[in-house]
């Protein structure tokens, strides 16, 4: 065993350009409001944006087929949703089990990976293709191997959510702080006390952001696989909508999809603010 | 405290040498140190930066191996961390997920054992840090930050606390501060302590002896007695016997350094700053 020369840069981790959950700039940006007057500022932009559209859509007397108003989108919303509904059951079902699936299988990689660099330098081209490679591209394959059901779509959504987590895990899993290994050392902590005391909650800001993007892709890729065949999710009623051309629901999925893509990150926002406060 | 009294020191240095194996090549940071370390005794380790101080208090903590040589506590040979040996590192190292409860409580949960909450408490209120064990590093001055990990090390009861470099990063008053804390803890517990510092001033101040390292390779190039009573109150500092032993380890240190050609260089720059 060699040792390495104690170091303590004056960059302390943490500090400085990293990315975590907390001080993406969307973040730092977003939530936090301040009072009363910020509240009702926001809502009147809002107000003011979503007005607009909508008076200059009538207006200018824009067909329904070219860009519905807003009204008429929520109102086709609040009407057809016991149709969609179970449609948006399907698509939350691939996308829970093929994230769920993903999530596990990169964040095991991540840490079993970096704990081992020279494997690591093998595994990286790969990982990194997979992360680069629309995995919509191989939904056409997927299906003609595994049918319409749900299998190839939650194959698809696995493999564009994995990637995502790992490589984000395996940067956090990265982040070495000697000093603190050392301290943990100091008092005999076994190899694994080490990994789960010192060097998961190290890399717990980072494997967050892995797998809000992982969430987020997953999402995109379980929508986009809908699309591309199959019978059923929110994805086929795009398609469906779009080719009856009844533009306020398929603005109304599209209204769906965008707050079902929100709750994720908010949901990963406050369990970041929860637990990986410390960070920021 | 007088070294006829102890003919076994506690914690005891033989020979250390640690070779660095770096990718430009080996780097030797320690050379034959060898040196004992008495029970309730403090002393310090000064020497230029890069001498292999902390690499000499990773090895006594047994963190790090020796390339050859030995450290013997009570003894007996360590091959590994210690429980009876306790460290404070530089920049209070506390785990910034943790509130300070749980980071005293970490070398509990790495031993598996209960953490003695009346020691620990004691311990904090020596200090001056009770009401805080909710709060989180961050939310801490640096002092208290250090005072903590100062609790943490103490926790365990450790007989040989080793401290590198650990107000390093501190004001100069709060550094005061802490050494005067230090000196209180000592005279209560009466630890055992080695204590890396850059500071002559703060060595002379807590130390019984002051080892002075030489620059790399690191050896033991002088060793100093501080024969002054303690507690050493500011007009003890103030002496001349204080001043002249500040004097003669930082002549030791920086001697060689402080050449004429550095005060003609040096005076060179003031006149073209002038001009």
């Amino acid at each position: 065993m060699s040792d390495a020369i104690p170091e303590f840069s004056k960059a302390k981790a943490g500090e400085g350009h990293e990315v975590g959950l907390t001080n993406l700039s969307a973040f730092a940006s977003g939530p936090g409001i301040q009072s009363g007057k910020e509240v009702a500022a926001i809502i009147a932009v809002a107000v003011i944006i979503i007005g607009g559209i909508e008076l200059a859509l009538r207006l200018f007397q824009v067909p329904l087929y070219i860009m519905p108003p807003p009204s008429s989108i929520v109102y086709a919303l609040w009407d057809e949703f016991p149709l969609i509904a179970p449609h948006l059951g399907y698509t939350l079902v691939e996308l829970l089990s093929g994230f769920a699936i993903g999530a596990v299988v990169g964040l095991v990689l991540a840490a079993v990976i970096t704990q081992f660099p020279f494997a690591e330098k093998i595994v990286a081209p790969y990982i990194l293709l997979l992360v680069t490679t629309p995995m919509l591209a191989l939904v056409p394959l997927l299906i003609l191997r595994f049918g319409f059901g749900y299998t190839p779509r939650i194959i698809a959504v696995a493999l564009a959510a994995g990637p995502m987590v790992m490589i984000n895990a395996a940067t956090g899993f990265r982040r070495v702080d000697s000093a603190k290994i050392a301290l943990a050392r100091s008092y005999g902590a076994s190899t694994l006390q080490i990994f789960w005391k010192i060097r998961a909650p190290m890399a717990l800001p980072m494997i967050l952001v892995g797998l809000m993007i992982g969430a987020i892709f997953g999402l995109l890729t379980a929508v986009g696989a809908e699309m591309v065949g199959g019978g059923f999710g929110l994805g086929n009623r795009l398609t469906t909508y779009s080719s009856m051309i009844q533009m306020p629901q398929f603005f109304a999925v599209v209204l769906l999809l965008s707050t079902l893509g929100i709750l994720i990150y908010v949901l990963f926002f406050l369990i970041g603010k929860k637990w990986a406060s410390w960070e920021a | 405290m007088n070294l006829a009294d102890a003919p076994t020191p506690k914690l005891g240095v033989q020979a250390a040498s640690k070779v660095y194996h770096t990718a430009s090549g080996d780097l030797l940071a320690l050379d034959r140190c060898s040196l004992d370390v008495n029970a309730n005794e403090i002393v310090s380790i000064v020497g230029p930066s890069g001498c292999g101080k902390t690499t000499l208090l990773w090895s006594m903590s047994g963190l790090h191996r020796l390339s050859s040589g030995e450290i013997r506590l009570d003894g007996v040979k360590i091959s590994g961390p210690h429980p009876d040996i306790g460290i404070v590192f530089q920049e209070a190292n506390l785990l910034p997920w943790r509130n300070l409860d749980a980071n005293i409580r970490f070398p509990f949960e790495i031993k598996g054992e209960k953490p003695d909450r009346a020691w620990i408490a004691h311990l904090l209120a020596r200090v001056g840090l009770d009401g805080f064990g909710g709060k989180f590093p961050r939310e801490l001055s640096g002092g208290m930050q250090q005072r903590a990990a100062i609790v943490r090390a103490l926790a365990l009861k450790p007989s040989v606390l080793l401290m590198d470099e650990p107000f390093g990063a501190l004001d100069s008053f709060t550094r005061e501060e802490m050494n005067r804390l230090v000196e209180e803890i000592w005279l209560d517990t009466k630890t055992t302590i080695v204590f890396i510092t850059h500071s002559i001033e703060e060595a002379i101040f807590l130390s019984d002896r002051v080892v002075v390292l030489s620059g790399r390779p690191g050896r033991v190039a002088k060793e100093y007695r501080v024969p002054f009573p303690r507690p050493r109150s500011l007009e003890i500092m103030a002496t001349k016997e204080v001043f002249d032993l500040t004097n003669r380890i930082k002549m030791d240190i920086v001697g060689e350094r402080a050449t004429p050609k550095a005060a003609e260089r040096a005076g060179a720059e003031i006149v073209r700053i002038r001009s």
